[in-house]
């Protein structure tokens, strides 16, 4: 029940990635880069989805837990650190280079093109990379407290 | 590019706005793509099933959408191949790092008013547009 809806949530995900024109890579190409032709779209689409989400949220969240989990997660909203401002430095460089972020990137591997499938591919390799490298820092300071004794 | 349609591109956010909604009324969840692929990685028991069908929901739309409609999903724009294995490496690490992407923080965090989220999504767009410049017009690459 629970993969079957998160099934359809993810059939609705992407087909308004599609109407938005944000599974062509050139439409957020078009927006990102203001040098070139500029296309608004990607800021239509965001203004839509930040419209509909918001007031929803704002709903649901009276509820007193959702349907199939136990209770709301949600993220921190503060404090603006380092590593989220150099996470989303580095998102956006990979996002500027090719106009793939992560939704419209597996929806483009769906489609059976190679860019799309090497950029899943690529993407959760370095996801895996972040696992090892959160896994070194947390080792660090162990080893750092051996070696003073 | 040579088509813009505000309206298609209101009523594709708002579907996005909505799966989002499903997802915390049914999951609790704040449906961050990025996120979400970063659960399937690491699974955690009874919180795997949601996240690949959420997944499965969206390649398949795209393993049907492109016989029905392949202008849509058309990626010609797309750089050389080994530009955009570079640029998956870092959107895979850089959303692990800062904690989401264009979805979790440019669409979930931005409709929560999260202080974080708005940050990051202007450090990712601003990133994103000069990365996109200097490729394009000084490098000329892409």
């Amino acid at each position: 029940m629970q993969a079957l809806s998160g099934f359809a949530s993810g059939v609705l995900f992407a087909l308004g990635l599609a109407l938005g024109g944000m599974t062509q890579p050139g439409k957020v190409i078009g927006f990102l880069d203001v040098a070139g032709a500029w296309d608004p779209t990607l800021a239509f689409v965001m203004a839509g989805a930040v419209g509909t989400f918001g007031p929803l949220y704002r709903l649901i969240s009276r509820y007193a837990s959702p349907r199939f989990a136990s209770a709301f997660v949600v993220h921190a909203t503060w404090p603006i650190d380092a590593p989220l401002l150099i996470g989303a430095a580095v998102f956006g460089v990979g996002w500027g280079i090719a106009g793939f972020c992560p939704g419209p990137g597996v929806v483009s591997a769906g489609t059976g093109a190679p860019e799309g499938v090497v950029f899943v591919l690529a993407m959760l390799l370095g996801m895996l990379a972040f696992r090892g490298y959160e896994r070194l820092r947390s080792a660090a300071p162990a080893a750092r407290t051996v070696a003073a004794e | 590019m040579e088509h813009f349609t505000p309206w298609m591109a209101l009523a594709g956010g708002a579907l996005i706005g909505l799966a989002t909604a499903s997802v915390f009324w049914l999951q609790g969840r704040l449906a961050g793509i990025s996120g979400i692929c970063g659960g399937v990685l690491a699974p955690v028991r009874g919180d795997l099933g949601w996240r690949l069908g959420f997944v499965l929901g969206l390649l398949a739309v795209g393993v049907v959408g492109v016989r029905v409609a392949p202008q849509a999903f058309s990626v010609e724009a797309a750089p050389s191949l080994a530009l955009v294995a570079a640029s998956g490496l870092l959107v895979g690490f850089g959303t692990r790092l800062g904690n989401g992407c264009t979805s979790g923080h440019g669409v979930c965090g931005i409709a929560r008013l999260s202080g974080r989220s708005i940050a990051a999504t202007l450090v990712f767009m601003l990133v994103a547009g000069v990365t996109s410049f200097v490729l394009r017009h000084v490098l000329g690459a892409g």
